[in-house]
Parts: C-alpha cells; sequence; structure tokens
C-alpha cells in the first residue's frame, strides 16, 4: 500500500502535515490517496465489489445499524445512515446490491471518527442496502431492504 | 344528518350539473374552511391539523422520516442561493425588491393571493413581484418560468417562513372570485372526469397508483417545493401537472382561472405556518 | 469551478457533529440527455478528506451511486469547540472544492 495513503489513513505522525497540505490545495487529495478503486467500484455483484475493498465473508452482525426508509420516495436521493457499534472500527462501506455498480462508497475513519456515516444514495430498484465494516483487522455486514417504486402521480 | 356545503359540492360532483354557485352562495371561506376540516377529521381522527403541513408524509411516518432526513440539509441549498443573489440584486434604476414590496418582501406570502379591488381581479405573490419589475423598468418574468419566477420565490418566499396564511375575501368581488375557485376545484374535467376533489377531498389519505393523496387542507403553505430534493416546481406548475394527469387542457398559469383556483385552495389553509422550499418525492 | 460546499460543525458532548453538503452533478455516466439522446459523461465526486486541525479523520471514496449534491454527516470523539474541520473533495475529471469551518 502506498506509504503516503497508509499515513493520511492512520493518522500517524507526520501525516498531519500531509493533511494541511492537502487543504491549503497543494497536495491534490488525488496524491494523499492511492487512485479511485476502479476495480471496486465498477464490479457489477456485491462479491466482487467487497473483493475490490479487500473484504471476504464479513460476518452477520447485529452491532450495525441501518436507518434507511422502508420504501424510498425517490430512488435517486435514499437518506441512508450507518451506525457501528463495533470497537475500532476503521471503515464503513455501502452498497446497494441491485444497482449495476453495487458499491456505491467506501469510508475510512481515523482520528477518532466514530463509526457513523449518514449520508444519500442512488437506488436503481429495490434492493439490500448492505453496509461492511471493517474493525480490528476483521468485516462485517448487515443489509435492511429499501422498496423503490415508480409512482404514478406527484407531478 | 345536515348536509354540509362540502357535502353538497362532492354530491354535486355526481356530475348532475347541480349549479355550484347555488349550493354555496351563503358560504364563506372560513366557513368552507371549518366544514372540510371536520370532514377530514372525521374520515382521520389521529391526524392532527397541524400536520397537514406536510401533505400526503402525514399520513405515512416512513415517508415523513425522509423528508425529515432530508429537509436537515436540503440538497438544492445552491437553487435557493441563487434565488437570494436574485433578490437582491437591484434593478437597472437601482431600486429593489425589498424597497418596492410591501415590509420588504418579509412575512407576506401568507397575504397572497388577496384581491384586489382597483384592479377588479385576484392578484398572486408572483403578480406583485412582477408589478414591482414592471414598474421599475424590468420586464415581467414568465410565472410559468422555474428559472427566473421559479428560482426567485424559491428563496422569496423563505422570507415569511412561519407566517400564518391569511387570505381574505371580504367583498362582493373577492367572493365571487372565491367561489369561481371553489368551482374550479370541484368541477370533474378532463378524460378521467376527476376534480380536484375526487383526489384531495374524498380520497385524501388513501392510495391512487401507489401515491398517498394529500387533503386539500395544508396544500399551499409549502411552495415551491424541489421533487427528488431537485425538481422545482411552483404551486401553478402543479396545477398544470393535475390537469394533465386527469388529461385535461390545463388554463393558462397566471390567468383567471388558476388565480381564483389558487385564490380559494389558499383560504383552505388559513391558520396555518407557510414554509417554502421544501422536499418531495 | 464548483459551488460553494456547506458545512456544520457543532458539538454534541464531546463529540464533533460534522454535516457537509456538496454541490456536483454526480453524473453516473450512463444517463441519457432527454434532448439529444446522448449520454451524459460520467462526472462524480471519487474522494472526499476531512481533517480535523489538520489531523485526518475521514478519508472517503465515492462514485456516480451517491446522490447529486453529495450530503454527507460524520462525527468525531476528541475535537473540542473551536477546533478547525475541514473538507475537501475532488473527482473524476480533476475538479476539486475544499471548505473550513470552526467547531461549534
Amino acid at each position: 500500500m502506498n506509504a503516503l495513503r497508509r499515513n493520511v489513513l492512520k493518522g500517524a505522525a507526520g501525516a498531519g502535515a500531509v493533511a494541511i497540505a492537502v487543504v491549503a490545495g497543494v497536495l491534490k487529495p488525488t496524491q494523499a490517496m492511492a487512485a479511485w478503486n476502479k476495480a471496486a467500484f465498477d464490479a457489477k455483484n456485491v462479491g466482487a465489489a467487497l473483493k475490490g475493498i479487500g473484504v471476504t465473508d464479513p460476518a452477520d452482525s447485529k452491532d450495525i445499524t441501518i436507518k434507511a426508509p422502508d420504501i424510498a420516495e425517490n430512488g435517486a436521493v435514499v437518506p441512508v445512515e450507518v451506525t457501528s457499534a463495533i470497537a475500532g472500527t476503521t471503515s464503513i462501506a455501502i452498497l446497494a446490491e441491485k444497482n449495476a455498480s453495487p458499491l456505491v462508497s467506501n469510508f475510512n475513519l481515523s482520528g477518532g471518527a466514530q463509526g457513523f456515516i449518514s449520508t444519500r444514495i442512488k437506488m436503481g430498484q429495490t434492493s439490500l442496502v448492505r453496509a461492511v465494516v471493517k474493525a480490528g483487522g476483521k468485516s462485517y455486514t448487515a443489509a435492511k431492504e429499501v422498496k423503490v417504486t415508480i409512482g404514478g402521480c406527484g407531478g | 344528518m345536515k348536509q354540509t356545503i362540502i357535502m353538497k359540492l362532492l354530491a354535486g360532483m355526481a356530475g348532475l350539473g347541480i349549479a355550484l354557485g347555488a349550493v354555496s352562495a351563503h358560504a364563506s371561506p372560513e366557513k368552507d374552511r371549518q366544514e372540510l376540516i371536520k370532514y377530514y377529521m372525521d374520515k382521520y381522527p389521529d391526524v392532527k391539523v397541524e400536520d397537514y403541513v406536510y401533505g400526503a408524509l402525514a399520513f405515512d411516518a416512513d415517508s415523513k422520516a425522509q423528508y425529515d432526513a432530508i429537509m436537515e440539509f436540503p440538497p438544492y441549498d445552491s437553487e435557493i442561493e441563487k434565488g437570494r443573489k436574485m433578490w437582491e440584486t437591484p434593478f437597472k434604476n437601482g431600486k429593489t425588491y425589498a424597497g418596492c414590496l410591501p415590509n420588504g418582501g418579509q412575512h407576506i406570502a401568507g397575504n397572497y393571493p388577496l384581491f384586489d379591488e382597483a384592479k377588479g381581479k385576484v392578484v398572486t405573490l408572483h403578480d406583485a413581484i412582477n408589478d414591482c419589475r414592471t414598474a421599475n423598468g424590468e420586464e415581467a418574468f414568465k410565472v410559468n418560468d422555474m428559472k427566473t419566477m421559479g428560482v426567485l420565490t424559491a428563496y422569496m418566499r423563505t422570507l415569511s417562513d412561519g407566517m400564518i396564511m391569511n387570505i381574505k375575501a371580504e367583498t362582493p368581488k373577492a367572493m365571487a372570485a372565491y367561489e369561481d375557485g371553489k368551482k374550479t376545484f370541484f368541477s370533474r374535467k378532463g378524460q378521467l372526469n376527476f376534480a380536484c376533489a375526487s383526489c384531495h377531498v374524498q380520497n385524501a389519505g388513501l392510495r391512487l397508483r401507489s401515491e398517498l393523496i394529500s387533503p386539500a387542507v395544508g396544500h399551499t403553505v409549502h411552495w415551491p417545493v424541489f421533487r427528488g430534493g431537485d425538481n422545482l416546481v411552483t404551486l401553478q406548475q402543479r396545477y398544470q401537472g393535475c390537469y394533465s394527469q386527469v388529461r385535461a387542457v390545463p388554463p393558462p398559469q397566471g390567468g383567471t382561472t388558476m388565480n381564483n383556483l389558487e385564490y380559494f385552495h389558499s383560504a383552505l389553509s388559513n391558520g396555518l405556518p407557510l414554509k417554502a422550499s421544501v422536499f418531495r418525492k | 469551478m464548483a459551488e460553494p460546499m456547506r458545512i456544520r460543525a457543532t458539538m454534541a458532548g464531546d463529540v464533533a457533529d460534522v454535516k457537509v453538503l456538496m454541490n456536483h452533478p454526480m453524473e453516473t455516466g450512463l444517463r441519457k440527455d432527454a434532448k439529444t439522446g446522448q449520454l451524459i459523461p460520467a462526472h462524480f465526486i471519487t474522494e472526499v478528506i476531512a481533517t480535523i486541525n489538520g489531523a485526518p479523520v475521514l478519508a472517503a471514496e465515492m462514485s456516480g451511486g451517491v446522490s447529486k449534491n453529495p450530503y454527507l454527516g460524520f462525527k468525531v470523539k476528541g475535537p473540542k469547540a473551536g477546533d478547525k474541520v475541514a473538507v475537501s473533495w475532488a473527482d473524476n475529471k480533476g475538479d476539486k472544492n475544499s471548505v473550513e469551518a470552526t467547531i461549534g
């Protein structure tokens, strides 16, 4: 793994200077982070997407809570909130299993960031919204079904 | 059971050509509003009247939760910012909207539409904005242009957030316009032969084509809306959509029929607080 | 090129609650222009980095699967009111944007 990226992500000594340089615009985020994980984001099924972020067979966990609607008002903007109570959560990935590309986003957490992410995702059709958490070198998962309908009215 | 005005109007919708004017000749806007609220409360005693401002969302907790999540930080913030810039930019002659509208444009939206005795017609907020523009040497906006009037009012109407809807119809001419709007609301139209009331009175709280239908009370306080958080729609633009959806030819936005309809329709929401630029599906 | 990002950062107990709204079309590259019938090219934020007082707390990768005008909420334990939170993004075309705020 790119040492610079490791420093930024793990908050190791010296990473502070890198981060400040990023914010100052001197160092582009693309230089501080490894190249965008095309393989994971282009993967057409959940297994390949997870493999792309270094996860195989995550264990089901009741310590991951997904707050998402039962029926999406609008598939283009579905609010999703993931809370991980698993100690030492280092990343949260969000997938919409039936999207053309299931991996929506992957969040790496460090420096006191809690196991919590709130965002809005696009869903092409009814599917499981899956959260995959990395903590302590292991991976965990939970999922919630979100229905997506096409309404008849609403102007 | 004594027939309320509303029940008579709904019966009149059965298409027997009952003269709606005769039925409601002695109504007053406040009486209509109270009767309609009673009609809804009898059907849905557990839904609070103050929640009618959320429309169909008042009947579905899952939908309301999504609205709350998105309204926490609406994605269309930058559109409202555009509206703010439009509002704050002076006309070519140096004057401003704030200098031209009553109370600097603050807390006035709840008074519109109003009946202008001198002009002999209903004046909407869009009309008042255009009157400002033309009085200051600018061209009027097309009221159906979301990029101009839509964006401007997406910001401008927020200056009236919290204001209580306060529509008045106190003269014979004003009442005539109000009654005209009421007639439009309760008249069947289009190939589907629906009146506004077919959905929003008789079927409020029920589903049509998988969509939950909103009650007419509470309708007019929350415009414009951003459909899907993205697509700006003003109230009369929505009227146009409704007409099209029952396969009727919509009358022009800003014309007498639409304005009188908005006048009547807004009076139904008297007593409820305004909140502009909200999320809808 | 991009419009300003909006950020709100407040302390809730001993946790900094940060909410960010980014302005971006987030085109997947799969959508067709209604008028021309042509595919609208992919244009989306690929990464977001957040720091508190310069120390990284969040490094996210995003795709076109994130909604237009992305919203991001996260929480950090450790900061105090008055600390600086900075969030920046880069997209697949090389555009970038950033915002800084003081935690209230």
